[in-house]
C-alpha cells in the first residue's frame, strides 16, 4: 500500500511547503493548525447542540408523562416529527428553506443553525429516554407525592426528575456521543468541521489516508472523553442501593 | 414573504429526477439491511463464542464501526476500496458495501442482545437431545432471538433509510439528491427540501407506525 507521509500535516496550506515546527506562523496556517481549529468547531457544535438537546429533551419527555393530554400530545408530535426526518434533511431545511421562510434567520450565522438543527433531532431521541426514565419509576412515588400535596411542578422537581435523571445517564451518555459523530453531517453546509477539513484537505494533499486518520482520531478522542466525564458523573450521582451504575 | 410554488413538482418532473433516486435510496436500505443482518449474525455468534481468537476480531471491527461517524466511514470506502481493488468504484457501488459492512455492526449488537435473552435451559435442552452446536442456533435459539428481536432490527432498517441520505458525502443520486437536482434546475430549493422533508417524514413515521403494531401483534407471552 502506499507509502506513509506524516509531514503532510506540517505542510503550510497555501504553498505546500513543510514547515519544521509544524505550525504556521506570521498568519500562515499548517495543515495541523487547520485540523486543530476544525476540531474545535466539532467540539463546539457538539457541546452547544447538546445544551439544546438536553434543554428540549427534557422538557419534551417530561411533558409526555404529564396528566394532560394535550401536552402529551404535543410531546409526542415533537418526537416523532423529528425523529422521522433525516438530520441531513433537517439541516437542509435549517440552512436553506427556514430563513427563506422567516427573513429574520438570514442573519443568524450558519453555525447556529446547524446547532440547532443537530440539537432538535438529538432532542427527540433524549426525549424518549426522559418519558421512559419516568415511566420506569413505580406509580407509588407519583401518588405518594401527590398524596402528602404536593403540585404537579412539585412532584417532578423533589421526586421524579432526581431519580428519572440517574437512572437515564447511560442511555444518555451513548447519545452525548452520537452528538459527536452526528455533528459530522454539518459538513454538508460547510461548516468547517472535521469533516469538511478532510474532504478539502484530502483532495488538495492527495494524502487521504494520513488526513483520514487523523481526523478519525479525533472523532475517537473526543468521544472517548465525552464518555469518561459522563461516567465519572455517573458515579458520583449514582443512587445508592440499586444494581446499576457499577455498585456490585 | 410566503411565495411557495409547487406546481412544477410534476408526475413528469418527479418521475424525471426523484424515482430514480428513490429506488437507489430502496435498494441500498434493502441490500444493506440483508447483507447487514446476514454478516451480523455472523459476527454476534463470533462475539457469544467461547474461543478468544473468534470473540477478539468481532469485537475490535463491532466497536470501531460504532466509533466513528458513519460520513467518515463511507468517505473512507470510497477512498480505500479502489486502493485494495485497484479500480475506482462508483459512489453508488461504494455506498452499497460502506452501509452493509457499517451496518453490521449495529445489527449485530442488536442480535447479541437478542440472542443473549434466550434463557441459557433452551441451549441445554437443544444439547440434551443431541444436537449439534450448529443445530441448537439453527434450530432453537435464532427462531426465538430473531422473533424477540424483529421489531428492534426493524427500527434500525429506518434509521438506515434515514441514514442512507448520508451518501450527499460521496455525490450518490440518492432520494436527497433527486429533490436537490429537481430543485436547482427549476430554480426553487425551498420548495424541493420542504417536500424532501415531508416524503421522508411519510415513510418514516408509516413504518414506525407498523413496527409497533407488530410489536404489540407478535409478543411472546410468557
Amino acid at each position: 500500500m502506499a507509502n506513509w507521509d506524516w509531514q503532510v500535516f506540517c505542510k503550510n496550506t497555501i504553498d505546500g511547503e513543510v514547515v519544521s515546527s509544524c505550525f504556521g506562523s506570521g498568519g500562515d496556517i499548517t495543515y495541523l493548525d487547520w485540523m486543530l481549529s476544525a476540531w474545535g468547531w466539532t467540539v463546539s457544535v457538539s457541546l452547544l447542540s447538546l445544551a439544546v438537546a438536553l434543554v428540549f429533551g427534557s422538557l419534551m419527555g417530561i411533558l409526555r408523562t404529564t396528566p394532560s393530554r394535550s401536552l402529551v400530545f404535543l410531546g409526542n408530535a415533537w418526537t416523532e416529527l423529528f425523529r422521522n426526518i433525516p438530520l441531513l434533511v433537517q439541516i437542509m431545511l435549517w440552512y436553506h428553506v427556514l430563513p427563506a421562510l422567516i427573513p429574520a434567520l438570514k442573519d443568524v450565522p450558519s453555525f447556529l443553525l446547524v446547532v440547532a438543527a443537530l440539537g432538535l433531532f438529538t432532542s427527540a431521541r433524549i426525549s424518549e429516554q426522559v418519558r421512559a426514565g419516568i415511566q420506569s419509576l413505580p406509580r407509588g412515588q407519583r401518588m405518594a407525592a401527590q398524596a402528602i400535596g404536593f403540585t404537579l411542578p412539585q412532584t417532578y422537581r423533589y421526586v421524579l426528575l432526581p431519580m428519572a435523571f440517574r437512572i437515564i445517564i447511560p442511555p444518555l451518555t451513548s447519545e452525548s456521543m452520537n452528538i459527536v459523530k452526528n455533528s459530522s453531517v454539518a459538513f454538508a453546509v460547510s461548516i468547517s468541521e472535521l469533516t469538511l477539513f478532510a474532504l478539502q484537505a484530502q483532495e488538495e494533499t492527495s494524502r487521504g489516508i494520513e488526513i483520514y486518520l487523523g481526523v478519525t482520531a479525533l472523532y475517537f478522542i473526543t468521544a472517548f472523553a465525552i464518555n469518561r466525564v459522563l461516567h465519572f458523573i455517573e458515579q458520583r450521582v449514582q443512587v445508592p442501593g440499586l444494581i446499576a451504575a457499577g455498585g456490585k | 414573504m410566503l411565495n411557495l410554488d409547487f406546481a412544477f413538482l410534476s408526475p413528469t418532473v418527479l418521475s424525471s429526477y426523484v424515482l430514480k433516486g428513490f429506488l437507489f435510496s430502496v435498494q441500498l436500505t434493502v441490500f444493506a439491511m440483508l447483507g447487514g443482518i446476514a454478516l451480523g449474525t455472523l459476527l454476534a455468534l463470533m462475539r457469544l463464542s467461547s474461543k478468544p481468537w473468534l470473540v477478539m476480531p468481532a469485537a475490535a471491527y463491532v466497536n470501531t464501526m460504532r466509533s466513528i461517524p458513519l460520513v467518515m466511514v463511507i468517505l473512507w470506502f470510497f477512498l480505500l476500496i479502489p486502493l485494495i481493488t485497484g479500480r475506482p468504484l462508483g459512489a453508488e457501488t461504494s455506498a452499497m458495501i460502506t452501509f452493509t459492512l457499517f451496518e453490521a455492526a449495529y445489527y449485530s449488537e442488536i442480535m447479541r442482545a437478542g440472542i443473549q435473552s434466550i434463557p441459557k435451559g433452551q441451549v441445554a435442552a437443544g444439547y440434551a437431545l443431541g444436537m449439534t452446536y450448529g443445530q441448537t442456533m439453527r434450530e432453537v435459539v435464532l427462531p426465538q432471538a430473531f422473533r424477540n428481536m424483529l421489531p428492534v432490527l426493524l427500527t434500525q432498517t429506518i434509521i438506515l433509510f434515514q441514514d442512507t441520505s448520508l451518501v450527499y458525502a460521496i455525490g450518490a443520486y440518492d432520494l436527497l439528491k433527486g429533490f436537490e437536482v429537481a430543485g436547482k434546475n427549476f430554480n426553487r430549493p425551498v420548495e424541493t427540501y420542504l417536500v424532501a422533508a415531508a416524503v421522508y417524514f411519510i415513510i418514516c413515521f408509516s413504518l414506525s407506525m407498523l413496527v409497533k403494531q407488530l410489536q404489540r401483534r407478535i409478543a411472546i407471552i410468557r
